[in-house]
């Protein structure tokens, strides 16, 4: 798949004198186009950003490549305020996000910054939650497992990826919520380094359930190891549609993982413009929709005031419900 | 005879011109990488991921590239242990207790050919046991669940105090130093922060591969600026003759019990996730020396065995790194869990489906293995004089260029300036701890397992409501526990015993103060 990427890229690339006036004349362009990534190589904000910056490049919107530079650090706040406080050029640089930048924004643990410190940019998609069980697990559906909460907290305990007060760990806090769980801290999860191992700990009969993202655990789905009892999606995903939702099941719960990007605060007008149009170009990318298929990842954009709004309800939810579990006090 | 035949397929992915010519550069990138004191396994693949993904190349061809790098860090890491007692990378840092010594003793060209074999042996059996483990390994691995972890940690640290140093309460305090700088950052169980100070640089804690880099390589820079203003500069010009390559016979010989037991301890702790290759050429060496020399007679001062043991552990490990990586999708160690985000990033998912839905990328991988080992093997004895002529630059060059790939090195990784503080930092208290003779390597296996040892037992304990009786739930965990208890509790019976020989055989000043 790579290989014909790079065939498209190659393409691109030389056809881009040609090409640059042709497909987006704008007045602005990036002198030194950059995505900053707030986790090491390899990490899911890496990704975003070489994703972003090998389309960028091959639809010929950016001129030479984006350079795709890592600084890592308090789980993302290092570059927050790097780009809040030190970023100051005319509109390079863009900076890879996602609910993990929100989350900490929403519970203070980005020391002496705040959501505004930014300029949300778009999002462009998102995995959401799932919940699962072990294939042989007593619980048959959603309501069965919120049953047994709303009975016990302590007997259902959930394994996720995310340390605690992460979205892996507010997805059934959410669910409790909408399930009239009387004291959502009573319920029990037990935090991971990564799906993989939350996974693993489902299936060895640590935990008796799951909380994750569905690309996480898709694989041990495919293979009759695990059961997912709700998607944390508004409809049915397209490529499980006999997994129910956990709003049909009536729990009005949606978590999306949303991926996208911020721009510093006194970016120029017309640098934001540019890359608010050269996002939007990308997810109309048909080869783009393909890559974000195959990984798992369903379309979800958000631009302009559309963005600003979403990220507040976002923010707002995520600081609502850390109140009430504690983490914020 | 079903994997035969998709191991034949394999083959037929990786004997392509394209994938041969990667895993040669992979074998060669790794070898250098891993015998130059800074970089390891980890920076080593998480430095070609970008390469990897900006030529263009497929998910088998990056894997086997990112792989073979792999593969080729755990040979490359002994050549510096032995030659400049500097681990190459964390897991050879068990090489440098005999190998250095050895090289001392003009050996130094046996003790790379004998740990080339060691590595290649190792690697070739731990791909082995891929191939045959990793489709039935779900099983195995669920057997650990958090208690199970916790008590393998402690196994771990309760054979600490065998290794590494004759002072086993100057081996216990550099376990708790590593074990406290482990505390340092956000607490996943909890969200509260630990000895952070408000500093935002350490709410991710602090990163190994930096305290590595600057306890070894770091703090031999300044142990070399030390001895040159002190008029010193030929006893640290390390310029250690190669000596004959071949070792006898009889010696190879010795070694083959070695390298059973070692494989098999290597591959097991590289299959249990987390634990990953330091803690296999650790156990291997660990091992190796209650078995044929409890009594420190001949381990620490050249034995061969001691450096066939880390090395065929580590190889062994890495191997069976590969197996939770691929079949589970649980990084068996740090380097693992760069190459498990590059599968991420190439659109493969890791799991119990892997082999069925991507076989050409599993058998393609492991073909590439093969072939990657035996090319390891031609690189590493014949042409070792070529590595080694890398180490044999002058220390008053090499020093200076050993400082520049840690700062280049860490840099690129984290790009952030305070981590660069920080791992001068590291190379200070190192240089200080080698001046008190207290050992390095347990200070790093407490980074190192800490925070896994801590989160397991919290685990454990949400999960059970805080019954302490889970530790001990399972025949397994007690299994563990008696391990532990045998393993911390010999040394101190036979040591008291026979005090009088282990004084009259303690290791000579120069050879201690290098771990």
């Amino acid at each position: 798949m790579f290989r014909k990427f790079a065939a498209v890229g190659l393409v691109a690339v030389s056809a881009l004198s040609v090409t640059t006036t042709a497909s987006h004349a704008q007045d602005f362009k990036p002198s030194s186009p950059e995505c900053l990534a707030p986790s090491a190589p390899g990490g899911g904000w890496d990704f975003i950003c070489r994703t972003t910056a090998q389309y960028l490049r091959e639809m010929g919107l950016i001129d030479g490549t984006m350079q795709v530079t890592n600084m890592t650090g308090a789980g993302g706040g290092v570059a927050y305020a790097h780009v809040a406080k030190e970023r100051t050029d005319a509109g390079n640089v863009i900076v890879a996000a996602s609910n993990g930048t929100t989350s900490r924004l929403a519970q203070g643990a980005f020391p002496n910054s705040t959501p505004e410190d930014v300029d949300w940019l778009a999002t462009f998609g998102a995995e959401y939650g799932a919940i699962g069980v072990a294939a042989d697990s007593k619980f048959e559906t959603l309501e069965d497992l919120m049953n047994a909460v709303k009975e016990d907290p302590r007997s259902v305990a959930f394994s996720g990826g995310s340390a605690v007060g992460g979205y892996d760990h507010i997805k059934p806090l959410l669910l409790g919520k909408a399930a009239g769980v009387e004291d959502v801290r009573q319920m029990k999860y037990v935090a991971f380094s990564g799906g993989g191992e939350a996974v693993t700990a489902l299936l060895s009969d640590s935990v008796q359930a799951l909380s994750g993202d569905l690309s996480e655990i898709r694989g041990f789905v495919d293979s009759g190891d695990v059961k997912i009892l709700a998607v944390l999606s508004p409809e049915r995903l397209k490529a499980y549609p006999d997994i129910p939702t956990a709003i049909e099941q009536g729990y009005d719960v949606v978590g999306p993982n949303w991926r996208g990007y911020y721009i510093p605060k006194d970016a120029p007008e017309e640098a934001r413009k540019f890359w608010e149009d050269s996002i939007r170009a990308m997810t109309e990318n048909e080869e783009f929709q393909k890559m974000l298929e195959g990984a798992g990842i369903e379309p979800f954009e958000h631009f302009g005031e559309d963005m600003d709004q979403f990220i507040a309800s976002n923010i707002a939810e995520i600081e609502e419900i850390s109140r009430e579990i504690g983490i914020i006090q | 005879m079903e994997i035969l035949s998709s191991l034949g397929d394999g083959f037929a992915v990786a004997l392509t011109f394209q994938n041969l010519l990667l895993a040669l550069v992979g074998a060669f990138l790794g070898t250098l990488m891993g015998a130059l004191p800074g970089l390891g396994p980890a920076n080593g693949v998480a430095i070609l991921i970008p390469i990897a993904f900006s030529l263009g190349l497929g998910p088998t061809s990056s894997l086997i590239l990112l792989t073979a790098v792999y593969y080729g860090c755990m040979y490359g890491g002994r050549i510096s242990s032995i030659l400049l007692n500097i681990p190459g990378d964390e897991p050879a840092m068990m090489t440098c207790l005999d190998g250095y010594p050895m090289a001392l003793q003009g050996k130094a060209g046996q003790a790379l050919t004998l740990s080339g074999i060691a590595s290649f042996v190792g690697s070739f059996f731990a791909t082995w046991g891929l191939v045959l483990l990793a489709p039935q390994l779900v099983k195995i691995a669920l057997l650990f669940g958090p208690a199970e972890y916790f008590v393998l940690f402690t196994v771990a640290f309760a054979t600490l105090g065998g290794v590494s140093s004759t002072n086993q309460a100057k081996s216990a305090f550099a376990a708790m130093l590593g074990l406290g700088i482990a505390m340092i950052g956000v607490d996943t169980q909890t969200g509260v922060q630990r000895f952070t100070f408000d500093e935002p640089h350490l709410f991710d804690g602090i990163d190994f591969l930096i305290a590595i880099v600057g306890l070894f390589a770091l703090s031999e820079v300044l142990v070399f600026l030390e001895h040159h203003k002190g008029g010193a500069a030929a006893k640290s010009g390390r310029d250690v003759a190669v000596g004959k390559l071949m070792p006898d016979w009889p010696t190879l010989v010795s070694t083959r019990w070695t390298m059973v037991r070692a494989t098999v301890i290597g591959f097991i702790a590289g299959v249990l996730p987390g634990a990953g290759a330091s803690l296999g050429s650790f156990l291997s060496y660990s091992v190796e020396k209650q078995v044929v020399d409890p009594h420190s007679k001949t381990f620490g001062k050249g034995d061969p065995r001691g450096v066939v043991a880390p090395e065929v552990g580590n190889n062994a490990a890495a191997g069976g790194a590969l197996v939770p990586m691929l079949s589970l999708g649980v990084p068996g160690s740090g380097t693992t869990a760069v190459l498990l985000a590059v599968l991420l990033s190439l659109n493969i998912t890791p799991g119990p489906l892997l082999f069925a839905n991507n076989p050409d990328v599993v058998w393609g991988l492991i073909a590439a293995l093969f072939i990657a080992n035996i090319m390891l093997l031609l690189l590493n004895i014949p042409m070792v004089s070529l590595f080694v002529r890398v180490l044999m630059v002058p220390t008053r060059i090499l020093m200076p260029v050993v400082a520049m790939i840690s700062f280049v090195g860490i840099y690129s990784i984290t790009g952030s300036t305070f981590d660069m503080m920080l791992m001068v930092g590291f190379g200070v208290v190192g240089w200080v701890l080698r001046k008190l003779d207290v050992p390095l390597v347990p200070v790093i296996l407490g980074i190192l397992l800490g925070n896994q040892m801590e989160v397991n037992l919290r685990r454990a304990m949400t999960i059970s409501d805080g019954d302490w009786t889970v530790l001990v739930g399972s025949p397994l965990a007690i299994a563990l526990w008696a391990i532990a208890i045998i393993g911390f509790t010999l040394p101190i019976i036979m040591g008291r015993r026979l005090k009088s020989k282990i004084e009259a055989s303690r290791p000579s000043e120069e050879i201690a103060a290098g771990d």
